[in-house]
C-alpha cells in the first residue's frame, strides 16, 4: 500500500485513535457493560419464561381449551357434561394442588390425572414405573426429574406430603419423561382427591376438540353455561396468567439494565464531543482541503458506530457469561422469588442478540450524532483558528429542546399504563433526564455565575474558566448528572419502598405469635379442632384464624387471594392497614369486602361499589368497604369476614392463626405448647413478629440486590464518563496551562485550579442530579411502581445515605479531575504554547 | 542582567539532535536584543532556557543575579512570576477572562492588592491603547488588539526581563509595525531587558542589538 494513500476516514479517525485511544477504549467498555447487563437480564428472564412455558405446555399437552376454576376446585359432576358435548373429542380432568412437603422440604406442584384420559392429551404427564399399575395406585407418585433432583430422591424412595398437618407418605414409583420440565409430581386423580380433601372436586378440565370445530364459538358457548368462577380459555392464557406476575418485574429489570447502556451512550457523547472539539482545526483543515460536510459527518458518526459495534460485540459475550454466573448464584429470578422451582437453561436467541447489538450501536451512534453534525456545520475559517473551541459547544446551550422534553416528560407522567406496563412512566423519566442534560449549559452557567469568586487565583481562574466555557462543563456534566439522578431516584424509591414495607409490617403483625400451616399451598391447614386447641393453650389471650384461597376473576390474570378473618366492619382499620377512607355497610347491604390496591388498579373496584365474587360455585355479593395495602400479594387480594366465608363455603379450616398472649407469657413457651397441642404440630411454622419482619426485609433486600448492582454499574459508567471527559478537556487545554506556567503558576496551583473545577462541576452535577433524582423518584413511586406492581408507598428520602453518597462522589470527582490534570501536566505542556493545534 | 555561559542543548530521540552548542551572551539591564536565525536553529529553545522552561545540558544561565539552571521547578516558577514577562506569537490570551482580567493575572499571582492592581492595569491598558476595551472579552478583539493585551500582560508586573517569541508572526504588516513599536517602547519605558526572537528583519530593527543564531553559534549583526 502506498504511504501517500489516505481516505477521509483515515485522516479523521487515524489520528483520533492514536491521540484518543484510552478514551475510545473506555467508550467501548461503557457500551459493552451496558449491552452486557441488558443482554444478561434478557437472557435470564427469557430462559425462566421459556422454562415456565415449557412446563405449562407439558401440563396442557395438546389441549385446545381448558376449563379452569378456583384453587379450591369445582364440582366434578361438571366433567361428564362437558365431555359429552359433541364438539369434544377428548376431555381430561385434573386436580391441581400445591402441596406442602413434610420435614420443611418446601413445596411441590401435585397433579392428579386420569391416566387413560390424560395419556392422549398430556403424554408428558404419564409416568413410567416398573409396575404398570403404579399409575393407579393411591400411594404412588411420579416425579419430574427436576423435582427428584431437588428432593434428592429416586425410584422407591418415600416423600411425605402434608394433608392438614399430618404427612401422607407417598412412594416414588418412577420419573416423568426427562423432557418434562419444572418441579412437579403426578398421581392418580382419585388418590389426590381422597388423600388431600378434594373428594368430588377437580380444578381443571383439558379439552381436545373434534377437527373442524370453531374453537372460539365453542369457547363462548361453553363459557356461557359454566358456573360462576370458572373460565374456559386457550392454554396460552394460563401462560399469560403465570407470567403476568413477573412481567412487570422483568420489564423493570430490563429497563434498569438499559440505563447502564444509556449512560454508556452519554459517555460516547462526551468522548466524541470533546474529541471533535480537540480536532476542530484538523476537521476544518479537511473541509478546506475539500472534504464535504456529509463525508465528515458520516465519518464521525461512523466512528461512533464502530465504537458501538465493538462494545456491543464484547457486551454480548460478556452478557452471556454474566447471565450464566448470575443464574448459578442467584437463580433465574435473580433472587426476587418469581420463578421458584424453575431451573432455566440459557440459550442464545439470535433475535434478542441482534436487538441488543443494534441497541449498543444505536446508543453510540446517537451519542456521536450531535458532535458530528456540529463539526460538519462549522465554518472552516473560524474553526481553523485556535480559541474557537467554545463555539463548537455553543449550540448545546439552546434551551428549547430541553424545555420541550421537560414538558413532554411531565405530561407523560400522568398517562395510564399500556398493556399493564408503565411505558409512559419510562418515557417520562427519559424525557426529564435528557431534557435536564440538554438544559445543563444554562443551568451550569446560572449556578456557576451565582457562586462567589474565590480570592485565591487558582480558584478564581477555575470559576472564570467554567463560567466562560459552560458548554465544555456541560459535556462533563452529562454523564454524571445522568448517573447521579438515576442513582438518587432508585435510592429514594427503594428506601421509600423498604420503609413502607417496614411500616406495613408493623400494622399487619399486631399479634405476639404467628402460627402457620401454609399460606401458599392447598394441602396444609389447621382444622377447627386444631384452632380450638390453640385457643385453649395457657397464656393465649386471643386467637385470630386466617383462611386463604385463590379465586379466578379473569382467564389471563393470576388468581386473586380470597382471605377470611374476623374483621369488625365498624372499625376495619384495627385489623387491616387501610389506605384512605372506608365505608360501613348499611343494614340490608351485602357483607363487606376490603380489597387491596391491585384490585383497584386491575379490576377497577371502588369503595362503596357492589361486587360479586365467585365463591363455592356461586356469585356472592359484597360491598367494597375499603382498600388496604398488601405487599405480600401482587396479584390482588380480597378480605372478607370469617363468618361470611364459613357460611358460604362450609370451610372452617385456617391456613394460619395469630395469637395474642397474656401479659408475661413467654412466646417461646407458648410456641412449644403450640407444637405439642395439635397433631402434626411439628410441621407448623411458628414465628414472632420480629422474626417475620427480619425474614420479610431480607427477602426485600435480596429482591433489590440486583437493582443495586445495576445501579452501581450506571454510577461507575458516570464516574468513568466524568474522568474521561475531564482528561479530554485537560488535554485540550494544555496550551492554556502552558501559558499559565509561563506566567508563573506552579504545577500545584494548576492542580488546585483543576481540583476546584472538578469540585465545582461535580457539585453542580450532584445538586442537579439530586433534584432531578428526587423528581424521577416521584415518577418511579407514583407511576412506574404503581402501574407495574399496583403498590402504593410513602415517600421516604434517605438523607444520611444520600449525603454520604454525595460526599463520596464529590471526593471521587475532585480526585478524578486532579488526576487528569496531573496526567496532562507533563513536560511538553510548555511546548504546547507553540502549537497552533 | 542576563548572562548565558557556554550553554548547550540537544534533544534526545532516535537521532539525537544538537540544537545549541556552547552559546554565550551577556545582556545589560534595559537592553533590548533581537535574535534571528533559520527555523530549527534553536532560537525558541534559547528563550525557553532563559525562562527556565527547559534545562540546558551544559552551561549556566543567570537572570537578574539568579542562576536559573540551579533552581528547582517551584523557584523557577516564582522567578518567572516576579521577574519575567512573555509575549507569544499566538497571543495566548485566556478566552474566558476579560481584557482587564487577563492583564491583571500576573498581579493576582503576585498577590498585589486589588486596588493597586486595578490602577496598574488601567495605566497599562492606557499605555497600549486599550483603555476603552477593559471589559471586552478576547473574542471581541482583533489580532492586533489581542497582541496589545498580551504586551500589557507581559509588562504590568514590571518584570526585569521580557521574552517575546515571534510576537508579530500572526499579524498583518501594519499591525505588526504598530505592535513592534509598542513593544519596544513599553520595554524601554519600564527599563526591562528584552529578548525578541524573530525571522523578520523589520521586527529585529526595533531592537538595540541584532544577533543571528547559527549552527556555529551567536553572531552579532548590528548594535545601535
Amino acid at each position: 500500500m502506498s504511504a501517500a494513500r489516505i481516505t477521509p476516514w483515515g485522516a479523521v479517525t487515524g489520528g483520533a485513535l492514536r491521540a484518543n485511544g484510552g478514551r475510545l477504549v473506555l467508550s467501548v467498555a461503557a457500551i459493552a457493560l451496558g449491552v452486557a447487563l441488558g443482554y444478561a437480564v434478557q437472557l435470564i428472564n427469557q430462559a425462566a419464561v421459556n422454562e415456565l412455558s415449557a412446563g405449562l405446555a407439558t401440563v396442557a399437552g395438546d389441549a385446545d381449551l381448558e376449563v379452569r376454576g378456583p384453587r379450591a376446585g369445582f364440582d366434578e359432576s361438571l366433567f361428564p357434561a362437558v365431555a359429552a358435548r359433541p364438539e369434544v373429542a377428548l376431555a381430561s380432568p385434573v386436580v391441581e394442588v400445591d402441596a406442602k412437603l413434610a420435614g420443611d422440604r418446601g413445596e411441590l406442584a401435585l397433579l392428579g390425572i386420569d391416566v387413560f384420559r390424560a395419556g392422549p392429551i398430556q403424554p408428558g404427564l404419564v409416568g413410567e414405573g416398573e409396575d404398570g399399575l403404579d399409575v393407579l395406585r393411591p400411594d404412588a407418585i411420579f416425579l419430574s426429574v427436576a423435582a427428584a433432583d431437588a428432593l434428592g430422591v429416586k425410584r422407591g424412595d418415600r416423600v411425605g406430603v402434608l394433608a392438614g398437618l399430618e404427612p401422607v407418605e407417598l412412594r416414588v414409583a418412577g420419573l416423568l419423561s426427562a423432557r418434562t420440565p419444572g418441579r412437579l409430581g403426578v398421581m392418580d386423580i382419585a388418590a389426590v382427591q381422597d388423600r388431600f380433601g378434594r373428594v368430588g372436586r377437580i380444578t381443571r378440565i383439558d379439552l381436545r376438540l373434534r377437527p373442524g370445530t370453531d374453537v372460539a364459538a365453542f369457547r363462548a358457548a361453553l363459557q356461557a353455561e359454566l358456573p360462576p368462577g370458572l373460565v374456559v380459555a386457550r392454554p396460552e392464557a394460563s401462560l399469560r396468567a403465570a407470567t403476568s406476575l413477573s412481567r412487570a418485574y422483568r420489564v423493570n429489570l430490563n429497563v434498569l439494565a438499559l440505563v447502564a447502556l444509556f449512560t454508556g451512550g452519554l459517555l460516547v457523547f462526551s468522548t466524541q464531543a470533546l474529541a471533535v472539539v480537540r480536532r476542530r482545526t484538523q476537521l476544518a483543515l479537511l473541509r478546506v482541503l475539500g472534504v464535504k460536510r456529509r463525508a465528515l459527518a458520516v465519518t464521525l458518526v461512523g466512528e461512533g458506530a464502530a465504537i458501538g459495534a465493538a462494545g456491543a460485540a464484547l457486551g454480548l459475550v460478556a452478557g452471556y457469561a454474566l447471565a450464566a454466573a448470575a443464574v448459578s448464584i442467584f437463580g433465574s429470578d435473580l433472587g426476587a422469588g418469581y420463578f421458584r422451582g424453575v431451573t432455566p437453561r440459557l440459550g442464545v436467541e439470535p433475535g434478542s442478540a441482534a436487538a441488543f447489538f443494534l441497541l449498543g450501536v444505536a446508543a453510540a451512534v446517537l451519542g456521536s450524532l450531535a458532535p458530528a453534525l456540529e463539526a460538519a456545520r462549522a465554518q472552516p475559517g473560524p474553526a481553523l483558528k485556535a480559541g474557537d473551541e467554545q463555539r463548537a459547544l455553543a449550540r448545546l446551550a439552546t434551551p428549547w429542546p430541553g424545555l420541550a422534553l421537560w414538558a413532554a416528560g411531565l405530561a407523560a407522567s400522568f398517562l395510564p399504563p399500556v398493556r399493564g406496563l408503565p411505558l409512559f412512566g419510562y418515557a417520562a423519566i427519559a424525557c426529564l433526564l435528557v431534557g435536564t442534560i440538554v438544559l445543563m449549559p444554562r443551568v451550569a452557567h446560572a449556578a456557576l455565575s451565582a457562586a462567589p469568586r474565590p480570592r485565591a487565583v487558582p480558584g478564581a481562574l477555575a470559576l472564570d474558566q467554567l463560567r466562560g466555557a459552560p458548554g465544555q462543563a456541560s459535556v462533563s456534566l452529562a454523564a454524571i448528572v445522568a448517573a447521579v439522578s438515576l442513582m438518587v431516584s432508585m435510592a429514594i424509591m427503594v428506601a421509600s419502598f423498604r420503609q413502607s414495607v417496614d411500616d406495613w409490617l408493623d400494622r399487619v403483625l399486631p399479634a405476639d405469635l404467628y402460627v402457620r400451616a401454609s399460606m401458599t399451598t392447598d394441602t396444609a391447614f389447621l382444622s377447627p379442632a386444631d384452632l380450638e386447641r390453640l385457643a385453649a393453650i395457657p397464656g393465649v389471650r386471643r386467637s385470630e384464624p386466617l383462611r386463604a384461597q385463590r379465586i379466578l376473576l379473569a382467564a389471563d390474570r393470576a388468581g386473586v387471594a380470597l382471605l377470611a378473618k374476623p374483621v369488625d366492619p365498624a372499625d376495619p382499620a384495627r385489623q387491616l392497614p387501610l389506605v384512605g377512607a372506608f365505608v360501613v355497610p348499611k343494614p340490608g347491604d351485602p357483607p363487606p369486602a376490603w380489597v387491596t390496591e391491585p384490585m383497584v388498579d386491575l379490576y377497577g373496584y371502588r369503595i362503596g361499589e357492589r361486587i360479586e365474587l365467585p365463591i363455592a360455585g356461586r356469585m356472592a355479593p359484597f360491598v367494597v368497604a375499603g382498600v388496604w395495602r398488601d405487599y405480600a400479594r401482587q396479584q390482588g387480594a380480597v378480605m372478607i369476614q370469617r363468618e361470611v366465608f364459613v357460611a358460604l363455603t362450609g370451610d372452617a379450616n385456617a391456613n394460619a392463626v395469630a395469637l395474642w398472649l397474656d401479659p408475661g407469657a413467654s412466646p417461646d413457651a407458648v410456641s412449644r405448647a403450640v407444637a405439642a397441642a395439635v397433631p402434626g404440630g411439628g410441621n407448623l411454622e411458628i414465628a414472632t413478629p420480629g422474626e417475620i419482619r427480619d425474614i420479610s426485609l431480607s427477602v426485600f433486600d435480596r429482591t433489590f440486590a440486583v437493582t443495586y448492582a445495576l445501579e452501581a454499574a450506571a454510577v461507575l459508567i458516570g464516574l468513568v464518563g466524568l474522568s474521561s471527559s475531564f482528561s479530554a478537556l485537560v488535554l485540550a487545554r494544555r496550551r492554556e496551562f502552558g501559558v499559565l506556567r509561563h506566567l508563573g503558576m506552579t504545577r500545584r496551583q494548576i492542580g488546585a485550579m483543576l481540583a476546584v473545577e472538578g469540585f465545582a462541576v461535580s457539585a453542580v452535577g450532584l445538586a442537579v442530579g439530586l433534584a432531578i433524582g428526587w423528581l424521577i423518584s416521584l415518577v418511579l413511586i407514583h407511576v412506574v411502581n404503581r402501574q407495574s406492581f399496583h403498590w402504593g408507598m410513602e415517600l421516604h428520602v434517605p438523607w444520611a445515605g444520600l449525603a454520604a453518597l454525595g460526599a463520596v462522589l464529590l471526593a471521587l470527582a475532585t480526585l478524578t479531575a486532579l488526576a487528569s490534570g496531573r496526567q496532562a501536566m507533563g513536560a511538553d505542556v510548555v511546548r504546547a504554547v507553540k502549537e497552533d493545534w | 542582567m542576563i548572562a548565558i555561559r557556554d550553554v548547550s542543548k540537544a534533544y534526545a530521540g532516535p537521532r539525537e539532535r544538537s540544537v545549541l552548542t556552547a552559546i554565550s551572551l551577556e545582556l545589560a539591564r534595559g537592553e533590548y536584543v533581537a535574535i534571528m536565525g533559520e527555523s530549527g536553529v534553536g532560537k525558541s529553545t534559547l528563550l525557553n532556557l532563559v525562562a527556565g522552561l527547559d534545562r540546558p545540558d551544559a552551561g549556566a544561565i543567570v537572570v537578574d543575579g539568579v542562576e536559573v539552571t540551579a533552581l528547582d521547578d517551584d523557584a523557577l516558577t516564582a522567578l518567572r512570576r516576579a521577574r519575567m514577562g512573555f509575549v507569544f506569537q499566538a497571543f495566548h490570551v485566556l478566552p474566558y477572562l476579560s481584557v482587564a482580567q487577563n492583564v491583571a493575572l500576573p498581579l493576582a499571582l503576585l498577590g498585589v492588592a486589588a486596588g493597586e492592581a486595578q490602577t496598574r492595569v488601567g495605566a497599562m491598558l492606557d499605555a497600549v491603547g486599550l483603555a476603552d476595551r477593559a471589559a471586552s472579552m478576547p473574542r471581541e478583539l482583533s489580532g492586533g488588539e489581542l497582541q496589545r493585551v498580551a504586551i500589557a500582560r507581559a509588562l504590568v508586573h514590571r518584570p526585569a526581563v521580557v521574552l517575546a517569541d515571534e510576537p508579530t508572526g500572526n499579524l498583518d504588516p501594519e499591525s505588526a509595525a504598530q505592535i513592534l513599536a509598542l513593544l519596544a517602547a513599553t520595554i524601554r519605558a519600564h527599563g526591562a531587558t528584552g529578548i525578541l526572537v524573530t525571522h523578520s528583519h523589520a521586527a529585529a530593527a526595533t531592537a538595540d542589538r541584532i544577533l543571528t543564531l547559527t549552527r556555529s553559534g551567536l553572531r552579532e549583526e548590528t548594535r545601535r
